[in-house]
């Protein structure tokens, strides 16, 4: 089995990263009974020795669980959110040697972030995943978590982006990004946003983006749900996806909700390459199918089901309704309208008791409703996980390569030009050393040049498209 | 070990060449008479396809005058892998240079057999699988080759010899009958011409199950030049054969009368029936059937999957989606013209048989 290891950068990230270190321990708690070091746990954790002081050999591999640490590298400008994770019950899984931390912050300036902090660091930077790299017998993915709209997730998480594109060509680079929303309250998001994205679309193998508010409904959505009380619709507390409950962690804080549902699509991600399922689907086979042109590698994520009924009565239609659901906009991670573009590929991961016909008579069922590119109507790839989440008997993970991502970076575009226009707090950036106006209109070029495509691509929705010509042979 | 589609033929495979080739010889040796190789593998995923071409080339080039059979696992229609057909062009495009015979299983007849003929109701890849080596195993279980004694020796050799005449013609496809569950089973009774009749048929009309066979279709009649044999071919929908192998296992199997397989109409118009058509018996049942009965055969049947596979691939191709992931590992444009090119060669072959 492979490892992956997860390098969370700025404020979001990190609570983002925490809350999936605590799902992720949940998860493997409830399948792992006898407490044996397998290789499910493996592809995320390893299993330390502590009483052992001879630095970093003290990995152990097979037998009982000692002590597991997290293939995590930390990053963070500011203290404040580290330390927390550092006192609170998840201190033992993270090696102090994982982190680096600073105490000012980046100001939410891109350029700091990226400038300033990637040069001071780089060394400390990479020194670190070389590190955690050598503890994985065969590494094949980086997750970086980070949001675009602040100054370190943002800038030094796309220069660790750079970093790790230079130093391990050959890992792929899943990033999980937060996308400001419009009410976004730092007013020089859009600069840090667009000058991500470049980052993003040049460096990345894959990125899933997320918007705050797509969180804020669905969280909205199970409470609703909760709290009406109806009569054999009540959920099991434990099951939702915004539950940490069985967790590490005591306490709920604001955003844990929100986070969790993001750190429950990273485990749905990655439920394939951890346990074992009639259909495997790796995470490489994710970054090949779904990633038909390098730049268009966009995906829009969505997850079904947000809770379980707690009646085990209940018939189960349930499992159609969960195909049904991942294509309901109410369980989208981003704020699109993908039944209306364009799909150029599309991904299901599915995990629990469900098998290959119940599988193929869904996308029958659905295929009609959804418009994919001429050269890719069968566009699915597919994958059959057999363990599933907590609480659940089955869930669903979408992954669409599709158009509708093209408004959200019209929007980010306008928000950029609206400030860029009138030059608005662009001394800030251009004061830090190797940051010049060139950066942001190759940036802005980059992200038109990126619609462009999207745009090409939709342009072809609902024409005729004639069957290429095929070779003529002489018989 | 987890790959990326076809790239595992040029990045995997001279990886561990040496390795799997070691552990090759080694299985060789412990044999008294190699009969040659069985590989299995599917064509849309990377492992199977990729690794498994490059390991079929190595065995050609290691054990030249060994038989090599590849059976090849053809991916649901609608989509397991994106990349699918992509995979299959290219697979199948370095096989027919290495490997003898091509004997291909389509995932969507097994999972058709499982909910139509065995009455499964949530068909698993486990039951699909079973399917399968049912398949498999009544053609590679022993049996007597016509006028033997003893059983075949070289079940491989003896295959090849009568299915694959001509190089450009290597695609093999399997009709087993009768298959059934295990509750419809006690409540059966078969007969040989009854199933013979059955298999006859759905080789004509090109069935690939025993359900919904088009009892319409009819072999040409007799003695038409071969052009405008060729037209009314193409109105019935005429499934014309290049070879077919049966075998038969069961009760009475001796009784059993072939000869509706000897029509020179079935065949195409540059071989003689008695060459092409060959049965294997034995009276040893299989796999709780009273009677079974395989036709193994080498005829137009994978002419419009085939050709569907190529027209997607090219439309894909057409607009270079994906290409950049295979450039990455060493596969280029010119390799995929060069595999479309083989393909197109062998669909213009089986068209004009």
């Amino acid at each position: 089995m492979t490892q992956s290891i997860v390098v969370q950068v700025g404020q979001c990230g990190n609570q983002v990263g925490c809350r999936f270190w605590d799902l992720a321990l949940r998860e493997h708690a409830s399948v792992n009974k006898k407490g044996i070091y397998d290789e499910a746990l493996s592809s995320f954790f390893r299993n330390v020795d502590t009483r052992r002081s001879d630095g970093d050999n003290n990995d152990i591999s097979g037998g009982k669980i000692r002590s597991l640490k997290a293939r995590a590298v930390l990053i963070d400008m500011e203290e404040g959110v580290v330390n927390e994770i550092l006192q609170g019950p998840l201190r033992d899984v993270f090696d102090s040697k994982q982190l680096i931390t600073d105490v000012s912050g980046s100001g939410n300036n891109w350029a700091v972030g990226h400038k300033v902090y990637g040069s001071t660091y780089r060394e400390e930077i990479v020194e670190n995943l070389r590190k955690a790299a050598e503890h994985c017998d065969c590494l094949q993915c980086f997750f970086v978590i980070h949001s675009m709209g602040g100054g370190t997730g943002s800038g030094l998480g796309t220069f660790v982006l750079n970093v790790l594109e230079d130093e391990f060509p050959e890992v792929y680079r899943i990033v999980t990004s937060v996308y400001p929303s419009a009410e976004d309250d730092v007013i020089t998001s859009p600069y840090n946003s667009v000058l991500a994205m470049r980052e993003l679309t040049e460096h990345a193998d894959c990125v899933l983006p997320i918007e705050n508010q797509s969180l804020v409904d669905i969280v909205n959505k199970i409470k609703h749900m909760s709290h009406s009380g109806k009569l054999g619709a009540e959920i099991k507390q434990s099951s939702t996806i915004i539950s940490g409950q069985g967790g590490v962690k005591g306490q709920e804080k604001p955003f844990d909700a929100m986070n969790n549902i993001v750190a429950n699509m990273l485990l749905n991600l990655t439920s394939s390459a951890r346990f074992e399922g009639s259909l495997n689907m790796d995470l490489n086979e994710i970054t090949m199918n779904l990633v038909p042109f390098p730049n268009l590698h966009y995906l829009v994520s969505s997850l079904s089901p947000l809770y379980t009924l707690a009646d085990v009565n209940v018939p189960s239609r349930r499992l159609d309704q969960m195909f049904s659901d991942a294509f309901s906009k109410d369980h989208q991670l981003i704020h699109s309208d993908p039944k209306h573009s364009l799909y150029l590929a599309c991904a299901l991961i599915v995990r629990g008791d469900v098998q290959v016909s119940d599988l193929r008579r869904n996308i029958e069922r659905l295929k009609p409703s959804l418009p994919f590119v001429s050269w890719n109507q069968e566009g699915w790839k597919t994958g059959l996980c057999s363990v599933p989440p907590v609480g659940h008997s089955h869930s669903l993970l979408a992954l669409a390569n599709n158009t509708c991502v093209k408004p959200t970076f019209i929007e980010l575009k306008d928000r950029f030009m609206k400030l860029y226009k009138k030059r608005a707090h662009l001394h800030h950036y251009l004061h830090v050393d190797g940051m010049e106006q060139s950066c942001f209109s190759e940036a802005f070029s980059s992200l038109s040049s990126l619609i462009e495509e999207y745009n090409q691509l939709d342009a072809t929705k609902g024409l005729l498209m004639t069957d290429a010509q095929r070779l003529n042979i002489a018989v | 070990m987890y790959t990326v589609a076809f790239p595992s033929f040029c990045v995997h495979g001279p990886r561990h060449e040496e390795d799997i080739m070691d552990l090759v010889r080694r299985e060789v040796e412990k044999c008294d008479r190699l009969g040659g190789f069985f590989n299995m593998m599917s064509m849309a995923g990377g492992t199977g396809s990729g690794m498994g071409t490059y390991i079929t080339q190595c065995l050609r080039d290691t054990y030249p005058h060994s038989f090599i059979l590849n059976q090849v696992t053809w991916p649901y229609g609608t989509g397991e892998v994106i990349v699918q057909n992509y995979n299959s062009v290219l697979t199948l495009s370095h096989l027919y240079q290495s490997s003898d015979a091509i004997l291909v299983h389509e995932n969507d007849t097994v999972h058709k057999i499982c909910a139509q003929l065995m009455n499964i109701k949530q068909i698993s890849f486990k039951d699909v699988n079973k399917v399968i080596a049912h398949q498999l195993g009544s053609v590679l279980q022993p049996a007597y080759t016509e006028g033997a004694s003893e059983y075949n020796r070289n079940p491989l050799g003896d295959l090849m010899k009568s299915m694959v005449c001509h190089p450009e013609y290597k695609l093999l496809g399997l009709r087993n009958i009768p298959q059934m569950s295990e509750t419809s089973l006690a409540y059966s009774v078969f007969t040989w011409p009854g199933l013979l009749k059955h298999l006859r048929q759905m080789l004509i009309a090109n069935a690939k199950m025993e359900e919904g066979i088009d009892w319409q279709v009819r072999p040409p009649a007799g003695g038409l030049p071969p052009a405008e044999k060729g037209t009314h071919n193409k109105q019935l929908r005429f499934n014309t054969s290049l070879a077919n192998l049966l075998i038969l296992r069961g009760k009475d199997v001796q009784s059993a009368d072939t000869g509706g397989f000897m029509d020179p109409a079935l065949y195409t118009s540059w071989l003689p029936p008695g060459v092409a058509s060959s049965t294997w018996r034995t009276p040893m049942s299989f796999n709780r059937y009273e009677k079974s009965a395989t036709l193994v055969s080498n005829s137009q049947f994978l002419l419009k999957p085939l050709d569907g596979i190529v027209g997607k691939a090219w439309n894909m191709f057409a607009s270079r989606a994906y290409v950049h992931q295979y450039t990455q590992f060493g596969i280029s444009e010119e390799d995929f013209l060069d595999s479309f090119t083989a393909l197109e060669q062998i669909i213009a072959s089986y068209t004009h048989l």
